[in-house]
This record gives structure tokens, sequence and C-alpha cells, in this order.
């Protein structure tokens, strides 16, 4: 399962990494380096844990329905990159479908 | 292909916003309309470090929901990660539920009797919403909705027509309604829909290349949408080509269906468990105590109506076209102990005037105490039915007790002899010749007479007594 | 210097400050002017990258750690000072809010004297992935002093505070501990609550203490556990006294793992094992060779699982809320170009990972197979410990401080945390202690207990600290 530089290019676009295209070959090295010391976990046997449930496993704590939120000890418009009459603005994207959302 | 007959295949999903003062993973307000940005905290804000923590009501919502549809509850299920970038998406990723969804199975009965089937209903968030016409060249962002608890319902491909998906929509928006799980409001957004559609040949096994339509925003958009896409699903396979899986979006204004720019197909999720929520467990003996906080569902109270009021179904259906207007009338035929008297009001004045005033009945100033206490007075023969109409629309601002009202308004039905006899007499003095026919035993005249005494007792007198102390003078 | 109240440990500075013999502005001056003299010219230990320069506006005077000097890593959010988590992209953030372990903290009475330098969101072994330099080891100012935490780890080492937190997700604390001669506890998952630890692998991340000694440490980690509604998974458990001190070890069977004493291990490294070894036998306590053996997959499940969920954890830093923001042509451009701009090569490398180990065709491969793994790993652990052994004694890290720069290989690196990443994989509690020198350097040894068993983790560290004396130093 060697990866490729295709396959770089693919998850440094999923992950909206723009490395540019001339680190893409030691990025295909790096991570093939370091899935090949990965590759030893398919000689594992787990067919004794797959897909069961641990007897003692604690379930989820629920928060009840009170509105208290967190505060912020400092207003938004501080620390926002660029907020304007309490929105967040960001370059225009014609519609919701055509944010590049192609992950 | 021509000459082929083409038959619709179409599965609905459906999400529904959850009915919580509080958001899914966070304790900021689900106030809709306020300020951009106002409810939002380092969890729905996606702030360094901050984690969430799921709402207790958000879990027996999307349960009472599944049990209401007749989903299987399962006793665990697990969050799951949906990793995706968007700019009102703050985390990065959506908190979903991906192999273990909270319910599965289940089916919406349709008016026909037909059914539809579900395939699941799971839990995740809300994202917040992107503004593109409000400033120029930029995209505004609010988070308000970020976190706000949804559940989706998605739907067997089991619909063949559009106007089943019209049918399967509105009862499934009905028993969520009766449930109490959610507003189910289109304009607010709190039940989208997004449709999947494919076309076969009749009497062909295999569903086809199905494309996803989005942006609808009414059930009768949606119907629109579907015939318009099965139309070009049709149009292109008779032209010998082909459909290509891909998400279209409606366009109510131009009512068209246009592709949308991005690929279908191209979707890498990444789902993972979410490590920051362990597994939700649901122990048996809670699953049981909400089995009974599920709300009577809209095809039980109609029998009810039916069964204990003797109502046709006209009736019946029109008291039960909200939830709210079957628990006011539910309200009123308690507090009466007469179903049938307060189904004429509800179906006669109440809805009337709220048509014609506008409003919610859960605001309507005549509460179901209030009218019942004037149903009592009308059958203690307190007030005539006609003094019940005036006190009625007196009642509508004036919000004191109706006995007090009629007695002030005197209204109060007047029964005593002396009273009557007196107005008798003086319509005896002024309609001599109707008077003197009547006593020569002219007994339709009888009609002229009492409605006089009425009209000079300002409908105060009791008809009945009018009635009987007229036919002591007739011969 | 080894007279002054600063060194003689927190509980000891506590009860001077509420007994009134000192103040926390006193011991806080001292603290800063350790800071500036280890902070000054070519070699500064770099290590608080953050520092609080000015003493606590309001007095302080009571709490189990009234007026005591904490330094915590750069990834845990305060409200005074920035939490930059080592990185470019959040340069100058400071934190709205609060984390749960600072609220403690501070409620205990602890005075924060800075934010410490750390690998970029806590990936690294060295601090050389800090986008703020790397640190250096006190002990040896050409060394790294470990990391992800090295810059707390240093930080106590320096004698600047006698507790501070790191992080740990698969030994970020006890590393640096061992490298820098002091003491290093990872508590139970969900001992501590996580609220405002900024996430870098959610289901292995732990708010860690360092202290000076084994009581500091254990001081620390009493005021900052508990249960924590912020956090779901903080586990609702009461918190018992860390504090039990040194004692007899009748009765404690210390299992030794063969899997953690391989052939190629230094043999140095094994001889301070072998010695503290003895010393605890010579406490009562009973040592039993045991066998883990899934030890040898820890490095590889945790290079898949880590990276996938750091793949997501990091997705929030977008250039849209907060932090740094490179301006682009639409969206897209605005987030690739703000990404790649704002983390660093180490980060890149490990989202690039996570990305593929978790898309479309590699999931069942690598994420999925992982957890299975994971999960016999844990497995290991049970058995062993159902099978009558209380603790664990092992190497903390392979080696002593290895020189800043020496190693360029990531999966070198990545080796460096071959013994601690098993105990975040299964979630029990570990820490390192120092159990002697080589060449100058220190050398950690490393406690494993079960579940929420901290208090016999730490009886048996006080009973080895205590034994080893100043031999642990040697």
């Amino acid at each position: 399962m060697a990866v490729s530089p295709k396959d770089v290019r693919h998850v440094a676009g999923l992950a909206r990494l723009g490395i540019p295209e001339s680190a893409v070959a030691g990025y295909v090295e790096q991570l093939n380096g370091i899935l090949g010391h990965v590759d030893v976990l398919q000689r594992v046997d787990t067919s004794a844990v797959k897909g069961v449930v641990d007897a003692a496993e604690q379930g989820m704590p629920l928060r009840e329905d009170v509105v208290n939120p967190v505060a912020l000890h400092i207003p938004r418009e501080r620390w926002a990159p660029k907020m304007v009459e309490g929105f967040f603005l960001v370059p225009r994207l014609a519609t919701h479908e055509d944010a590049g959302e192609e992950s | 292909m021509s000459g082929t007959t083409w038959e619709m295949v179409v599965g609905l999903e459906v999400h529904v916003q959850l009915k919580t003062r509080t958001k899914a993973f966070c304790a900021c307000s689900t106030t809709f309309g306020d300020p951009p940005n106002q409810n939002t905290c380092p969890v729905c804000l996606a702030l360094p470090g901050a984690l969430p923590v799921l709402n207790a009501r958000a879990v027996e919502l999307a349960v009472r929901a599944a049990m209401a549809l007749g989903c299987t509850v399962h006793p665990r299920s697990v969050f799951a990660r949906k990793n995706y970038f968007y700019p009102d998406l703050p985390k990065g990723y959506q908190i979903s539920q991906a192999d273990l969804p909270i319910a599965t199975g289940g089916h919406v009965v349709l008016p026909d009797g037909g059914a539809v089937g579900i395939t699941r209903l799971h839990m995740e968030e809300d994202a917040g919403k992107s503004i593109h016409d409000r400033f120029v060249g930029m995209t505004a962002i609010d988070l308000n909705r970020s976190g706000v608890p949804l559940i989706e319902i998605v739907g067997e491909p089991e619909i063949r027509s559009a106007a089943q998906a019209g049918a399967y929509l509105r009862a499934l928006r009905e028993i969520l309604l009766f449930a109490g799980v959610s507003d189910c409001s289109m304009e607010e957004g709190s039940l989208r829909v997004d449709a999947n559609v494919s076309a076969r040949p009749l009497g062909e096994s295999e569903f086809r290349n199905r494309t996803e339509i989005k942006n609808l925003n009414s059930f009768s958009n949606v119907e629109r949408a579907l015939e318009l896409e099965f139309a070009r699903h049709v149009a292109t396979y008779e032209a010998g080509g082909t459909i290509h899986q891909q998400t279209m979006l409606f366009d109510a204004l131009k009512g068209e269906v246009r592709a949308a720019r991005s690929k279908e197909g191209s979707h890498d999720y990444r789902y993972f468990p979410e490590p920051d929520l362990p597994p939700l467990l649901l122990a048996a003996d809670w699953l049981e105590t909400q089995k009974s906080a599920v709300p009577e569902l809209p095809a039980a109270r109609r029998a009810r109506f039916r069964a204990d009021f003797g109502l046709g179904d006209k009736e019946v259906d029109a008291l039960t076209t909200e939830v709210e207007t079957a628990d006011y009338f539910d309200a009123v035929s308690r507090a009466s102990g007469d179903g049938k008297a307060a189904a004429n009001w509800v179906l006669g004045e109440v809805l009337a005037s709220l048509n014609a005033a506008g409003g919610r009945i859960e605001q309507f100033p005549i509460t179901a105490k209030r009218l019942a206490a004037l149903i009592a007075l009308v059958k203690d023969g307190g007030v005539s039915s006609t003094a019940a109409k005036t006190l009625f629309h007196t009642m509508r601002a004036d919000h004191g007790e109706p006995k007090a009202i009629a007695e002030r308004d005197g209204l109060l039905q007047v029964g005593d002899d002396s009273a009557l006899i007196g107005w008798i007499d003086e319509v005896w003095a002024e309609l001599p010749d109707e008077a003197a026919r009547f006593a020569a035993g002219e007994k339709k005249l009888v009609g002229v007479l009492v409605g006089a005494v009425m009209k000079k007792s300002k409908g105060r007198a009791d008809p009945k007594k009018v009635n009987q102390l007229l036919a002591a003078r007739a011969t | 210097m080894s007279t002054h109240l600063l060194d003689q440990g927190a509980a000891a500075i506590a009860s001077a400050v509420s007994e009134g013999r000192t103040t926390a502005a006193q011991i806080f001056a001292e603290a800063e002017a350790r800071r500036v003299a280890t902070h000054a010219g070519p070699d500064s230990l770099n290590a608080i990258l953050w520092p609080a320069t000015s003493a606590p506006d309001a007095p302080v005077s009571h709490g189990p750690l009234a007026g005591v000097p904490v330094a915590l890593k750069d990834n845990i959010a305060t409200r005074v000072l920035p939490t930059s988590c080592g990185s470019k992209i959040l340069a100058g953030w400071v934190s709205p809010y609060e984390s749960t372990v600072m609220r403690k903290l501070r409620e205990a009475g602890a005075v924060l004297v800075g934010k410490t330098n750390m690998d970029e969101f806590a990936m690294g072994s060295s601090t050389e992935h800090s986008a703020y330099g790397a640190s250096r080891n006190p002990l040896d100012r050409s060394r790294a002093p470990g990391g992800s935490s090295g810059g707390s780890g240093a930080t106590v080492a320096a004698g600047i505070a006698p507790i501070a937190l790191g992080s740990e997700t698969g030994g970020s604390v006890r590393q640096p501990a061992s490298f820098c001669g002091i003491v290093g506890v990872k508590p139970t998952y969900g001992r501590v609550s996580r609220f405002g630890l900024v996430a870098f692998a959610s289901s292995l991340d732990c708010v860690a203490p360092f202290g000076r000694t084994v009581d500091d440490a254990a001081l620390a980690l009493e005021v900052i556990s508990g249960h924590d509604p912020l956090d779901a998974t903080s586990v609702d458990v009461p918190v018992p006294s860390m504090r039990v001190g040194p004692g007899s070890l009748e009765g404690v069977v210390i299992g030794v793992p063969r899997e953690y004493f391989p052939a190629s291990l230094d043999p140095a490294v094994r001889a301070h094992c072998d010695r503290a070894l003895e010393a605890l036998k010579a406490q009562g306590a009973t040592i039993r060779e045991v066998s883990l053996p899934h030890t040898d997959y820890a490095i590889p499940v945790y290079y898949i699982i880590a990276p996938a969920e750091c793949s997501a954890n990091l997705a929030r830093f977008d250039g849209v809320r907060y932090g740094m923001r490179i301006e682009g042509q639409g969206v897209r451009e605005l987030y690739e170009a703000t990404r790649v701009t704002g983390f660093g090569a180490e980060v890149t490398r490990r989202i690039l990972l996570g990305t593929y180990a978790l898309s479309a065709g590699y999931y069942d491969a690598y994420y999925r197979k992982a957890m299975d793994v994971r999960r016999l790993i844990a497995q290991d652990f049970d058995d062993v410990f159902a099978s009558g052994v209380h603790a664990l004694f092992t190497p903390t890290a392979p080696t002593p401080a290895f020189s800043l720069g020496a190693i360029s290989d990531p999966y070198e690196m990545y080796m460096s945390d071959i013994f601690t990443v098993t105990a975040n994989l299964a979630g029990i509690p570990g820490m390192s202690l120092p159990i002697g020198r080589v060449n100058g350097l220190p050398v950690g040894g490393q406690l494993l207990a079960p579940h929420f068993a901290e208090p016999t983790m730490f009886r048996v560290a006080y009973a080895l600290e205590e034994a080893l004396g100043q031999e642990a130093h040697r």
C-alpha cells in the first residue's frame, strides 16, 4: 500500500494544506517510511477483539438542558481576524454547495 | 426505449431540529433570531481546548421521536466525526452518528393506509449559517445555529411518486409535532429535506443511479422538484444517455433543478468514532419510562375523538390539523365534561375567531378553562345560546369570569315569571292583532310573539318559560 | 540556592505562605529572578515562552499550593498569558476562557509564572518542533530536555518552579522528566479534566504534572484531579490521597516486563534499572518477571491513532474565527495558505498521515486495525495486573537526553516514546522518577499501575525515591 504523489496531493487537499509541489516528493518518502513500520500491524491477529464491547464500558455523562454557556472573557471582536457587525467574514461563496466542499 | 413506463424511486432524508433550550454539546441558547454569533461559546466556536458534552434533553427527544416512528432504539450508540471544511462548520467536523446510530427501523403510515419504512434515525449537530448576500464579495458567518441538536431521519427508497413523497413528509411532520420533539418549521429551518431520486423501467428490480436534490424549502417544492428531476432522468434514458450520481439544487424561483458545482462521489468524510464522547448507553428501565412519555400520536388521537365524542371525519380532521388545537379541544372537553359542546365551540367560534384575528391557539385569550366555564354557564341555563355568543366575544378582550361578565352586561337569562309576564303584557299591547289571533288558536304566531319578547328582553328572557307562559294565554 | 524556600518543595512553600513566614510575591520574585538568569544569552533555556513578569495582584495566602509558583505548558488555556501551542498559527492567542486545571491551581493558591515551550501542538519528543525555537536541557544545554513538554520539564529542573503542568499523548511528560532528572506523572485517562487542554489526540491526551520530587508531583496531581462536567471523558470517581509518603513495600508485587528490556537497551540505563529493582526489593517488594506480548506494536498503533485524531482536531485552525489568517482569492485558498503557513513540518506530516489513514479505502487497514491492536495492548496490562502484579517497573526512555539536532529521521524520534506510549494507549497511570545518571545525564525509571491505582504507584515511587536517596542523582 505505497503512498503515491497523487495520494499526498489528495490528502493535502482533504486537509486543506496548500503544500507546494516541490514538497510532495519529500512527504511521499516520509509517509511511506512511517507506514512501512506500521505495516507490521497487518500480521496481528485481532479476531478476538473485533467488535467486542468492553463490559465495564463507561457510558457518556449527559448535561442538563439549562442555558449556562462558558463565558468568553475577551469579546469576539478582539480576536476574530475579520468580524463585521457581529459576523465572521470569509471570501464570498456563491452558495452553500460552492465551497469547494469536495472533501 | 420509448413506450417504456418509468417508475420514480425516492428516498427522503429529513433533518429535524429538536426542541431544546440549549445546543447539543454546549449550554448556549438555541433561540432563533438573536444577533449574529451572540449565542456562541468556546465549544460551539471550536476554540482551542473546548470539549463537547451532550444535552440530556436532546437524547430524550431523539428517543421519543424514534419511539413515535416505531424505530428500534439501541441501548448503545456511538457518535462519530464527519470531517469536511466549510466556514460555518467551526470544528472542521460535524459530530454525528455513523455505524451505530441511536435508532434503526420504523415506518410512517400514510393516509391511504400504505407505509414507508425508515432506515435509521441518528443524532447530530447543526452547522452555522452562511449569508452570501449581505456584504459585497464576502460571505458572513453566524454561528448561533452551530451545534443546535438535530435528528436525521433516513427513509427507505420506497416512495414511488411525488404525491406520495408529499404525503410521507406531511405524515412525518405531524407525528413529530404531536410527539412534541420539534417545531418542524421549514421557514425557520427546523425541518429540512433532501431528496434522493432515480428512475427505472417499471418491473426492473435494480435501482439505477440516483441524484440528490437539496435546497428544498417547502413540501410542495419537494413534489415539484421530484417531478422535474424524474422527468430529466426519463428524458436522459430515453435519449440513450446516462445519469451520474450527483447533487442537484432546486431553484424555486426559476422552477428548475440544476447540478450543484461540487461533485458527489468525491466526498470523503473520513468518519471515525468521536473520541471526546464515550458511547451513549441507554438503560432498559430508562427506555421503558421514555415509552410512556411519548404523547398520544395523531392516528390514536383521531380514533379517540371519533369514538369518544362521536365526531365525523371532517370534524376530527379540523380538530387535529394542529397539535395545539387538539390539545385545546381536549382541555376544554375535559374541563367542561361535554365533548360535543366543546367540539361545537372549538370548531365554530374559536377557530373562526382565530382565523379572523390571527394568532395561535396557545395564546388565545379564552383559555380552555374559561371556555369550559362558559359551556357550563349555558348548560345550567345561566345564559342563552344567543347571549353566550355575545359573551364569548366580550371574553376575548375581557379577562373576567364569564358569569361575572354576563351579570355586569345583563346577559344572565331571566326566568322570573313576573318579569316575563311584564314583557308579555307589553307585547300584547303593542301587537293586539297578532295577540288576538294567537289567543284564538292560530298557534304558528307563537314564533312572532316569542321573538318580540326576546327582543324586548334584549335576549335575556328564558325562551322556554316564555313559551310556557304564552301557551297559557292561548285557548 | 539549595537552602532557598523555592527549593524545599511545594508543600513547604505553601505552609510558609499560609503561616505568613513569607509571601507569594517574595517567592515569585525569586522564581522570576531564576527565569531571567536562565533565559539570557545564546544558551538560554528557552523553557518559558510567555513569562508572567509581575507578581500576582491579589496576595495568595491559603490553599494547598498557596504562593507556589507553577508553569503551564503552552497548550493549556489560561486567561492571562498566551496559549500558542508552540505554533505560529496561534501566535499571540490569548484564550478568552480558562482551562479547568488552571482554575483548580488558581483556587489552590498557585501562582502562574509562565507558559512553557513545547513541540508544536505537542507533536515531538524534544521541543525542537516548537515554532519558537528548541528548549535546552538545564543539565546539559547542548541537549534536548525531551518533549513535547520539554519547556515545563526544564522549568522545574532549573528550579524556577517546583511544579509545572505538561501534557501527555505518548509520553510527553515522562520522557522529559527522565531527561531532566525530575518526576513526571501521567494520570489515568479521565482522572484529570482535559477542558482547556488544546487537543492533539483526544483519546490519548492527559494533563500531567511535573514535580521536583515525588511529593511535589503527588500534591500537584491531587489538586488538578477530579470529575469535570465540562469533559465527557472525565471519570466521576473520588480523588484519593496521592501523598502516601515513603514506607515499606511488603506485600507489593512489582512486575518487570521483559519486552521493556530489549537486548538493544543502553547498558547504562539497564544497570540503573537493576539497581532500582534491588532497592525496591530491599524495601520488601516482590519482583516478578512478566510479559506484555503486544508491546512492539505500540509505536505503529500510536502513529496511526494519534495522527488520525489530530487530523480532525487541528481542522479548526482555519483562519476563520481566530488565529493566523492568510487571505486568498477564495475560502479554499484562505484555508490552504493559512494552514500551510501556520503549521510546521512535523504537524503537517502528521495531519497528512492521519488524513491518509482515515481516507476512503484505507480506514479498515489502518485506523480500525490500529484500534483493534490497541485493545490487545490494553488487554496485556489487564492480564498482568489481574495476575497479582500491583505495579510495573521499566526504563522510561531507551536513552538519556540526546543532543539537540541529533535525530532527524521522524520514525527514529518516534522510538523515543517506545516505553511510554503503551500507558497512553491503555489509559493507565504511569510516572517517571530519577534513578541515576550516565555521564551526568539523568536516567528515569518508569512505574505503571492499573486504572485509577495512582496511590499504589505513588507508594512505590515514594519508597524508591527514599531508598535511592542521592543515588538517584548520581
